[in-house]
């Protein structure tokens, strides 16, 4: 098997006396999609928070390719290769679409004109928005934009923190089908999803959050399969 | 490639600009009999030299308010901390005794001036050469001061947001004009008294040997610091840490996720500002050929502020232009409101000492509940852009 990425040992987030994330662990290897799927709440989005670095863990250890990265501050992080896309997109209306671009590469100081063009490519409609203001985009290119931006700090890790939030279904099938690509090639991707469904059906492996702690674990088809997540989260139940 | 290309046509804009600010305030020594308006006692002057001063410290902020979004009001004590080191720095150490007589002259026996006509001597070429560079080098240092006491100050205030930073640094201002006014600093701020002698803007006009004015270099002189400063500003804002800056502005915790850290950052932004702040405070006193504690009040800052939102939040040459425009009206356009006028023996209503910022209260209040984004938004000037305004339409095809 290939090698562990990521290893989040018994992680613990508390906001004030509410805790939040209650004792997770899971793993990410190399070259796959991953995903933690939950109900509002769950605890998803603060694993994420915490792993990137904008939240500090109560307890646990974050390992990233062998280094612990425990609450180190989020530059250090990003610096190593691990890139998130924020909840609800998070792109900077008033930067042009290619501002926002060079911004996700701002740790970088090489050369950024083939990464660009690595992002035009998955997402044309960005290339003709270019000198367009970002907030001036549609949801749907805002998303493409906020992938993209992430993509131009050549992540070792993506992280998505609900990349298909008040999409039109049509668009959230394009965003995952890109998804895929960036994952074919060879960029690892964590995934957190309300809309299990999406996730299950493009990841490798999936985790179920349940009130800050993993209630169930395999690969995606089998949680596809499984009887109780389709009824919690897949709206499919015999009844 | 184009960004190059975009600061080199700057670059040719502003020495234009400066060339034609030497030509303007020459006109009158070479032709007689032109309009009063050109003579060096008019208004125009004076507008032109303030506005220069005032638009540094606009850019200064909207480098702080627009581009990093973080609203601070500290401007006017950063002012201050320039105008003061200026001062004491260049004051000659013949004129310490007399300007510091309340105190028994000054702790501080020092002149950058004097140390450099040390240098190159005390007349002629060599005490315009001292003049020059000791003023350049204090201007330098005012900057400096200003940028050292905002980065500790900066330590414990940037970790707070929007209006909590904007009381902050409003009080921060305030402290320093109290502690430089107080008599115990004496000695060295000459307590609430004016520091005066130091160079001024009219001290870099070129003189013959018997005081009469060859060449006037005093509009030109804050004009050339001004659009250097503004220059500097604008390379950075232009630069890598300026989209930096922007994206802070734009959403703090999407920066932080791409990396960016926040706190370095706003230091960055908070000591560059008042940096710049301070060189405006150094002209300002320049300016005025004063330095005293009691003309930087919170005042100055809304004055300040105004500007930037009059000239566009995100501006530089929004605030620019609104510098211009404010400084033009305030001293200049609508002085006329201040004083009574009869016709024939009809007495003009309204008319009277005081008007003049009434009408300026209305004028703002229209501007901030129609044009709140003020007159340039978010946007600069586009010269090529104007220039295709007025050029004939090339015709569509369908």
């Amino acid at each position: 098997m290939s090698e562990q990425v990521l290893k989040i040992d018994n992680l613990k987030v508390r906001y004030g006396g509410i805790e939040a994330v209650r004792g997770i662990s899971f793993d990410v290897k190399a070259g796959e999609i991953v995903t933690l799927i939950g109900a509002n709440g769950a605890g998803k989005s603060s694993t994420l928070r915490t792993i990137s670095g904008l939240v500090k863990p109560a307890e646990g250890s974050i390992i990233f390719e062998g280094e612990d990265i425990t609450a180190k501050d989020p530059t250090a992080i990003v610096s190593k290769g691990l890139m998130m896309v924020p909840e609800g997109r998070r792109i900077f209306p008033n930067l042009t679409v290619l501002e926002n671009l060079k911004i996700g590469a701002y740790l970088r100081k090489d050369d950024l004109e083939k990464d660009i063009e690595m992002v035009y490519g998955y997402f044309p409609r960005l290339r003709e928005r270019s000198w367009q203001e970002g907030g001036t985009l549609s949801g749907g290119e805002q998303q493409m934009l906020a992938v993209g931006r992430a993509l131009m700090g050549r992540p070792k890790l993506l992280m998505m923190d609900e990349p298909s939030l008040g999409l039109a279904p049509i668009v959230v099938q394009g965003i995952f089908e890109i998804i895929r690509q960036i994952n074919d090639a060879g960029t690892t991707v964590l995934l957190i999803e309300q809309n299990a469904n999406m996730a299950l059906h493009v990841a490798d492996r999936a985790y179920v959050i349940e009130n800050g702690m993993i209630a169930m674990e395999g690969t995606g088809k089998e949680l596809l399969e499984d009887e109780k997540v389709r009824a919690a989260y897949l709206g499919s139940s015999s009844s | 490639m184009k960004q190059k290309k975009k600061t080199f046509q700057i670059f040719i804009g502003i020495t234009i600009l400066l060339l034609f600010v030497i030509l303007l305030e020459n006109l009158s020594t070479f032709i007689p009999g032109l309009p009063q308006v050109l003579s060096p006692t008019s208004p125009l002057f004076t507008v032109l030299k303030k506005a220069a001063v005032y638009s540094l410290v606009a850019v200064s902020m909207n480098l702080l308010n627009g581009f990093t979004g973080l609203f601070s009001l500290g401007q006017a004590g950063f002012m201050l901390l320039g105008a003061y080191t200026y001062a004491i720095l260049t004051v000659p150490t013949a004129m310490k005794d007399q300007v510091y007589y309340l105190f028994g002259g000054c702790a501080f026996d020092f002149s950058l001036v004097d140390m450099f006509k040390g240098m190159f001597g005390e007349s002629g070429f060599g005490g315009a050469i001292s003049m020059i560079l000791g003023s350049f080098i204090a201007l330098i240092l005012a900057g400096c001061v200003a940028g050292l006491f905002s980065y500790l100050i900066g330590i414990p205030v940037l970790r707070l947001k929007s209006d909590y930073l904007a009381i902050a640094t409003l009080g921060f201002a305030e402290i320093i004009r109290a502690i430089f006014q107080w008599q115990k600093f004496g000695p060295v701020t000459n307590g609430a008294n004016m520091i005066k002698g130091f160079p001024t803007f009219s001290d870099f006009n070129i003189t013959g040997p018997s005081g009469n004015v060859i060449l006037r270099l005093s509009t030109f002189v804050p004009f050339l610091v001004s659009a250097v400063c503004i220059l500097l500003i604008v390379l950075l804002i232009n630069s890598s840490y300026g989209r930096a800056f922007k994206s802070i502005r734009d959403d703090e915790v999407a920066a932080e996720a791409m990396g960016i850290s926040l706190f370095k950052h706003k230091m960055l932004s908070f000591v560059i500002s008042s940096f710049f702040a301070g060189i405006g405070g150094a002209l300002f006193a320049m300016y005025v050929a004063n330095a005293q504690a009691k003309a930087f009040t919170s005042v100055m800052t809304y004055e300040i502020l105004l500007i930037v939102v009059i000239g566009g939040i995100g501006s530089v040459s929004g605030s620019v232009l609104a510098t211009f425009l404010y400084v033009a009206c305030s001293e200049w356009w609508l002085r006329f409101l201040d004083t009574e006028v009869y016709l024939g023996s009809f007495k003009v209503p309204l008319l009277r000492n005081g008007f003049r910022m009434v009408v300026f209260s209305v004028v703002i209040m229209v501007i901030v509940l129609f044009f709140s984004q003020g007159i340039m938004g978010n946007h600069e000037i586009n010269f090529g852009a104007l220039l295709k305004k007025f050029q004939p339409k090339p015709e569509r095809k369908s």
